[in-house]
């Protein structure tokens, strides 16, 4: 088994080399000279021709890779040009907010998608099952972004019980974990863990009923097994699926997380992105992209061998 | 009314397919070397043109493979196919010319026909490859599919699974015969079937083969209807040819103790003479890591030292008869050895 | 972002035996319910709204008036209020239907194509030629749907090209799976054998043999994603990243009157609401239609 664990490892590297590559490439085709932001409009033909030695844009495409990644791998992710920090500590900064969010979000869609789940599982083709099923549906077919704004006018504007925007209280510095900040979470986590809840309920709702449909049930049903030991044995076979689902919805909701983040102003990776697109940012574009998709790529690998560890019984293929 | 030109090129003692130390491995497992699976390791034997050779051995001693690589559906490691004399892929008969030669009915009716084509387009589709109109490849297919035995005013539209297995087959063999090819290979081509309709689908084709002139390679694991129906018979054993022969030679005289073995496990239709138990003890070995010397030695009950390290060559026994047995052979080195090799139960 | 079918479930339709007329009995299916009529007449509805919607306003939609701004739904002349520059909301949603379809449908049909063709090739290849396609792949899935095509989008700049292609490219791999899932599973059956066993050409093979038993299914996955583009098109929009203004475009509007829910709210959740309806819509028409193919495990 340690094999398998170590292969699947390694079959990571090049799929991490891959996005790299995309990374890479994405500063490429956008248009305009790299230049630019780097530069004064009149700068003189020999000052161009210095930076563009400086910052190795006359070399080659792929020996400006290697540099570009070599740098990555060390952390050095370039400097923001609009902020003129480093892209890596602006990063990082922002990871950690939309790490909260992401973490709240799939949390709350964990508990939800799976009473929904299971309710629909257990009580297959009843009622319930229908309007379980339709508000699962309803999670994945509304746009969240609108969702949110919908949320920003029943709570702020009509009620005005939450903020509508930002990552905490004005002036205040850093994260706390009190409710004057938390209140700040609740509207864009709760507008975020609508995807979540729709596809763990959809997953939950599959498993229960398949697990439930297996002819040792009735065996043990005939046994005389009571409903809560059966429940119990359908938890701990249903949670495994479950939770790989939930693990990944984390990295889905990190990387996806800019339209929610767009609309509260959550000063989280969503929404440097969006900053770095419109100030035309791109080093801080590219390291934003560079470290979401390492993310994902990572945390796809962890549930992946962590999977593969407990469950025996998974053929992955 | 169709161009298929069939020209017999070597005439009657020219073997219609002459094939040459056939080998296939398949690699199984973490690509490191070990778990090679010896399907077909060194198979030779000739096709006699407008005879039916049966081919017969346990699942896994290679048959299909071979059938396969008989039909280039696999590409063969080493060894080589001459068909009437002529070197199959080479320039005097590219690969598409022998394809359209040499046929195949499967095993499983319902699996070789494409769901979504009805029975008259699968049996056209062969002709609409070698450059046959649209209009004449279909009424040669329904010319077929009464030839079959199926009306084609019923079954020319219907789609596979709006037919019976019996039913299914007939069109299966119906395709095979649509290019006019020179040798049929029959995998198991009755096997799935009911008794009473496998008869009645025997019968088709034995007439088929009078009226069309074909030659057979019967692939099956019921010896009573390959004796019924074969000329010849090869007996396989993991992967290579133990004994080959007349039908009837062979089953009043089998020169191999595996063929031997299977004859007799046979379940008998006299009563008086009742099939007791079995003489071949255990399952065959893994094609992964076979026996060395000759393949059998470790389930048969005549074996020497001699026969676990000597690999026995297949030697003419009798009249067109042949045997890869060092027994059967006469062989000094299976002879001269006094003590017998205990073998795995 | 969200996959509303997973491939688990698609393959098992790979080997879907064929009625007579087929796709007529699916279609005759799909006129029995009455879910699927719903959803199907309300996107006939919107794709009508998208076709004739020139014709069918009566209000300029690109007529500004700093008087008239923001008024609510139900004013006289305004029948669904008027935006953040006096421009009346009924024609501009009605307008912005063309955008916000085409948007979100025709990066999904440029996908089905260009995915499906590289996932049947994959598929039926096998070997070396199939892991190297699919590796490629699998390192477009290594990102994030949303993600990836903000990233590709806030690269390449905003418009509607760029936003159609860096669409098209996120939904690529996904359909391209499907395919080489369905495509591998065909490949092995006999009666390709039988077929290659004919000397027929590869494409001719593909052509005939594989391509109506492979389609289906492929198809049937697309029509999934449907939804998912519309969202993620008009999310772009509303970043800014899609159409650009004054162009109506359900998104862009959203984007566009986010400061306007503290004063008009309502109008302000309009152009969402189209989205969402016309999202669902194609969600459940696609599920309706995976019933009617009548999906057996």
């Amino acid at each position: 088994m340690l094999t398998t664990l170590m292969y699947r490892i390694l079959l990571a590297v090049p799929t991490m080399l891959g996005v790299a590559v995309i990374c890479f490439l994405l500063v490429q085709i956008a248009p305009g000279d790299p230049l630019v932001s780097v530069m004064p409009p009149d700068a003189s033909e020999a000052l161009r021709h210095t930076l563009m030695q400086a910052y190795g844009f006359d070399k080659p495409l792929p020996v400006q890779f290697m540099h570009w990644l070599w740098r990555a791998l060390q952390g050095d992710l370039g400097m923001s040009v609009a902020t003129g920090r480093p892209v890596i500590s602006e990063v990082m900064t922002a990871v950690t907010y939309s790490l909260r969010l992401a973490l709240l979000a799939t949390l709350i869609g964990f508990v939800l998608g799976s009473l929904f789940g299971f309710v629909a599982g257990y009580f297959r083709n009843s009622i319930i099952d229908r309007i379980a099923s339709v508000l699962s549906v309803f999670g994945v077919s509304v746009p969240h972004y609108w969702l949110g704004m919908l949320l920003v006018i029943v709570f702020c504007v009509k009620l005005s019980v939450l903020p509508a925007t930002g990552g905490g209280p004005i002036g205040g510095d850093g994260w706390q974990w009190s409710w004057e900040y938390l209140q700040f979470m609740v509207l864009p986590a709760f507008t975020l863990s609508v995807i979540p809840t729709g596809i763990i309920a959809r997953t939950v709702r599959s498993q229960v009923a398949e697990i439930l449909s297996q002819e040792f049930i009735v065996g043990l049903r005939a046994r005389g097994l009571n409903e809560s030991r059966i429940f119990l044995h359908v938890v701990k076979n249903a949670a495994p699926t479950a939770l790989a689902v939930m693990g990944l919805q984390v990295g889905y909701l990190m990387g996806g997380s800019i339209l929610v983040e767009t609309v509260f102003s959550w000063p989280g990776t969503g929404l440097l992105l969006n900053t770095a697109i419109f100030q035309r940012d791109l080093p801080l574009l590219q390291g934003t992209i560079w470290v979401l998709a390492l993310f994902f790529v990572l945390l796809n690998l962890l549930v992946d061998v962590l999977q593969t560890a407990l469950d025996p019984r998974i053929k992955r293929s | 009314m169709q161009p298929f030109e069939n020209v017999d090129i070597g005439g009657p003692a020219q073997p219609l397919l002459r094939v040459s130390k056939l080998v296939k491995h398949f690699h199984t497992g973490a690509r490191k070397g070990k778990d090679v699976v010896q399907a077909v390791d060194g198979v030779s034997f000739d096709v006699i043109k407008g005879e039916t050779l049966g081919v017969v051995g346990e699942s896994g001693c290679g048959k299909s493979t071979t059938a396969r690589l008989l039909m280039q559906l696999l590409t063969q490691d080493s060894g080589e196919l001459v068909f009437d004399g002529q070197e199959v892929g080479s320039s005097r008969l590219p690969m598409k010319e022998y394809r359209r030669q040499v046929q195949m009915v499967f095993q499983d009716s319902y699996a070789s026909l494409n769901p979504r084509m009805t029975m008259e387009e699968s049996i056209a589709f062969g002709q609409r490859v070698h450059g046959i109109s649209q209009k004449e490849a279909r009424d040669y297919a329904r010319y077929l599919l009464a030839h079959v035995g199926l009306e084609p005013g019923r079954f020319a539209h219907r789609y596979p699974h709006a037919l019976s297995g019996g039913q299914r087959q007939r069109v299966n063999i119906a395709r095979a015969l649509a290019m006019k090819p020179r040798l049929v290979i029959l995998d198991e081509a009755v096997s799935a079937l009911d008794k009473s309709v496998e008869a009645q689908v025997l019968q088709l084709l034995l007439e088929l083969k009078r009226t069309l002139n074909l030659t057979y390679v019967f692939i099956s694991h019921d010896l009573h209807v390959v004796r019924w129906l074969s000329d010849r018979i090869l007996v396989m054993y993991l992967g290579e040819v133990v004994e080959i022969g007349p039908a009837e030679a062979l089953f009043t005289d089998a020169q191999h103790p595996y063929t031997k073995a299977l004859l007799s496990s046979m379940p008998s239709m006299d009563p008086d003479n009742r099939t007791l138990s079995s003489p071949l003890s255990g399952d065959p070995p893994s094609p992964i890591a076979p026996p060395s010397g000759c393949r059998f030695h470790t389930r048969c009950p005549h074996a020497k030292a001699a026969c676990a390290q000597i690999k026995p060559q297949l030697k003419t026994v009798g009249q067109g008869h042949q045997s890869a047995c060092l027994m059967a052979q006469g062989d000094p080195a299976w002879h001269q050895t006094r003590m017998e090799v205990s073998h795995v139960a | 972002m969200v996959d509303t079918v997973t491939p688990k479930m698609m393959t098992a339709t790979a080997t879907q035996p064929a009625v007579e007329g087929y796709w007529r009995g699916v279609f005759a299916r799909l006129l029995r319910d009455p879910t699927g009529m719903l959803v199907g007449s309300i996107i006939l509805l919107l794709l009508a709204l998208a076709l004739f919607g020139p014709w069918l306003i009566v209000k300029d939609p690109y007529q500004t008036s700093m008087f008239l701004r923001l008024k609510p739904i139900g004013t006289d002349g305004f029948l669904l209020g008027s935006d953040e520059l006096g421009r009346d909301m009924l024609s501009r949603l009605i307008l912005g239907t063309r955008l916000s379809l085409f948007m979100g449908i025709v990066p999904v049909v440029f996908a089905f194509f260009i995915g499906g063709a590289i996932g049947i090739i994959a598929g039926y290849a096998g070997g070396k030629t199939n892991t190297l396609i699919m590796r490629t792949i699998d390192i477009f899935y290594a990102f994030p749907s949303v993600l990836l095509a903000i990233a590709l989008s806030g690269a390449m700049g905003a418009g509607v090209g760029n936003a159609l292609l860096s669409l098209t490219l996120v939904f690529v791999p996904q359909v391209a799976r499907i395919a080489e899932s369905v495509t591998a599973q065909v490949r092995h059956m006999d009666y390709i054998d039988a077929a290659r066993a004919t000397g027929a050409s590869a494409f001719t093979i593909i052509r005939v043999q594989v391509l109506g038993n492979v389609l289906g299914p492929i198809f049937v996955f697309s029509t999934g994603l449907i939804s998912v583009c519309m969202i993620l098109a008009s999310g772009l929009s509303f970043l800014g990243l899609g159409v650009r203004p004054p162009e109506p475009e359900w998104g862009l509007m959203l984007n566009t009157l986010r400061t306007a829910i503290y004063t008009q709210p309502w109008v302000a959740a309009l152009p969402g609401m189209m989205i969402f309806i016309t999202s669902i819509s194609f969600n459940i028409l696609a599920d309706r239609l995976r019933a009617a193919m009548a999906i057996k495990e």
